[in-house]
């Protein structure tokens, strides 16, 4: 038809004959997978929040989770450690090292050492910052002062907060400001050597600089960690990760490279999505 | 009227009606205190009472208070902390949880008179306790429960989910979420909880007049074998305490001072539950402060 005007802005990359999904197929012999997901499902009661959550994550990369608000992402990422537990049912298959964490038969507890999490608001125990990093580790029998000493000092450093707080480690943890907190935070997860970290929107209270020193501390453990970020902000996405995954309304639409998300996306979707026409 | 007007109106009668709240208030610990306060003396507090003459005084009844006190916290702590925490931490939402919710409600809603008649029926008479400090300790426990557990319960919800998510997240049970970060955590306010209901048990009298019963045989104070029956510590003997004593002299004595005593006894009462109630709160802002700073 002659004036049949199309409102929609596509973008110039955006073919007409695009798909309306993609998701990058992680080859297993090019890239090493750290834990990846099938046919997962997640209700809330009868509600379906999540559906055909199929990612594979590669180790020692991060990948950025995006989407608007109730889109799934943080639903799917509550799901990989198993936090969902008894708020939500999860169906399907988490596989790590080769074993579906999702069943009835895994140790959550020996699991999430495995796969640390860290949210959104910091939530530092009620403790002194020393006691806040070994306290998981002295539950589980480690009690030598020298082998805590050096955890403690370690995983601080790690989360580049050791020299802000090396002169008052027995200080309460609740007196720190929110960016310090949110690293100390993320310094605990890393004393029990975890696999992989999961932060769900970890700046997203925080001001412009402590969330720049958080990103720093993200491109700093990638060498040893395989980090999975939920993120409301999309220049972070695009500046600390490897990956990015797009939601949309439960499920999956588009996961690849972050580079080719961010310059040359293949579904309509996402690049309404990243150039801010909805979400 | 316009809004504005409508809004100083509002705000002149709530201000007058809390002022009325803290006038009555004042106005009563007023009454009491200058009536009781000049009766005081060290004599008073600690010598025994005199049913016939004058110059008695509270000593006993108030060695029975606090012993009954303590006696009764020993025993409910433990229970309604236990019950808190399942239905803070564990309980879901189901039948069970229901029952024992509207349990606690009602036991809260029973009169004290009431929860007193039933433990001088099933402690005194049936179990054979007789009126004792143990019959009076449970009568009290039964009586302190519901609101000590409502209480913890509330300090334990306090507690942000955040910290829940945070002991999961490191790998540790619910357990040990509960047993050392949460009640860590919530220690401020189930301190203040507890010494606000310590007041509230310290003034109680109906409960006690049918189990821990209306006398107070002399005691040894050298004696402190709890199997010796005129030692303070036998869990066994009567004991009158000094709510009950109040009650007591006021219907009943016929010592000529008793007006005197009466006072002296009342004022007693309240500046102790008056002590409990502030340094509840000092209490827990110190604990608070001590947990949150250096």
């Amino acid at each position: 038809m002659a004036n049949n005007i199309d409102l929609k802005p596509v973008s110039e990359f955006i073919s007409e004959n695009a798909p309306e999904r993609f998701i990058y197929d992680m080859p297993a012999e090019k890239h090493e997978v750290a834990i990846s997901t099938k046919n997962l499902q997640v209700f809330y009661g009868d509600n379906l929040a999540l559906s055909e959550g199929d990612l594979s994550f590669e180790r020692y990369k991060i990948t950025s989770l995006i989407g608007a608000s109730g889109s799934g992402k943080s639903t799917f990422l509550r799901s990989l450690n198993r936090m969902n537990d008894g708020v939500a049912t999860v169906k399907g298959n988490i596989m790590y090292r080769g074993v579906d964490i999702n069943t009835k038969a895994i140790d959550v507890y020996e699991m999430r050492r495995h796969i640390g999490m860290v949210f959104q608001r910091p939530n530092p125990f009620a403790k002194s910052i020393y006691n806040n990093i070994t306290f998981a580790l002295t539950q589980r029998g480690v009690t030598k002062k020298q082998e805590l000493d050096e955890i403690v000092e370690t995983s601080l450093r790690q989360a580049a907060l050791w020299d802000e707080v090396k002169d008052e480690l027995n200080k309460s943890a609740l007196a720190l400001s929110g960016g310090q907190a949110q690293r100390l935070v993320i310094a605990r997860a890393l004393a029990l050597k975890p696999d992989i970290l999961l932060l769900d929107e970890p700046s997203s209270a925080l001001d412009p600089i402590s969330s720049a020193q958080v990103e720093d501390t993200l491109l700093e453990l990638k060498n040893k960690y395989t980090i999975i970020i939920v993120t409301h902000n999309m220049q972070q996405a695009a500046r600390i990760s490897d990956y990015t995954a797009f939601f949309h309304m439960g499920k999956v639409i588009e996961y690849d490279l972050t580079r080719k998300i961010f310059t040359r996306p293949k579904v309509a979707l996402t690049n309404d999505y990243i150039s801010g026409n909805f979400g | 009227m316009n809004a504005k007007t409508a809004d100083k109106i509002a705000t002149g009668v709530i201000y007058a009606i809390s002022g009325i709240v803290a006038l009555i208030l004042i106005a009563m610990l007023a009454f009491i205190l200058v009536r009781g306060v000049p009766h005081l003396s060290w004599h008073f507090l600690t010598s025994p009472a005199k049913a016939f003459e004058a110059g008695g005084g509270i000593g006993i009844q108030l060695f029975n208070s606090f012993y009954l006190l303590i006696l009764a916290m020993i025993i409910s702590f433990p229970i309604a902390l236990g019950a808190a925490i399942y239905l803070n931490e564990y309980a879901r939402k189901g039948k069970f949880t229901t029952i024992v919710r509207t349990a606690i409600e009602i036991l809260s809603s029973l009169p004290s008179v009431v929860v007193g008649l039933f433990g001088f029926l099933l402690f005194v008479v049936k179990f054979h306790f007789g009126f004792s400090i143990l019959s009076g300790a449970v009568a009290l426990t039964l009586f302190n429960l519901p609101l000590l557990t409502r209480s913890i319960e509330t300090s334990l919800a306090q507690i942000p989910n955040l910290q829940r998510e945070a002991g999961s997240a490191l790998g540790l049970s619910r357990w040990e979420t509960v047993i050392h970060v949460i009640l860590p955590a919530a220690v401020p306010s189930i301190v203040t909880g507890v010494v606000l209901s310590a007041g509230r048990v310290f003034g109680e009298a109906a409960a006690l007049i049918y189990t821990a019963g209306q006398s107070a045989p002399a005691l040894n104070f050298a004696d402190w074998n709890p199997f010796n029956i005129s030692s303070p510590l036998n869990p066994m003997r009567p004991a009158e305490t000094l709510a009950v004593h109040i009650w007591k002299i006021n219907s009943e004595g016929i010592m000529p001072d008793v007006s005197a005593v009466s006072a002296g006894a009342s004022a007693v009462l309240i500046i102790v539950v008056l002590l409990f109630n502030f340094s509840a709160r000092k209490i827990g802002a110190r604990l608070h402060q001590k947990l949150t700073s250096a």
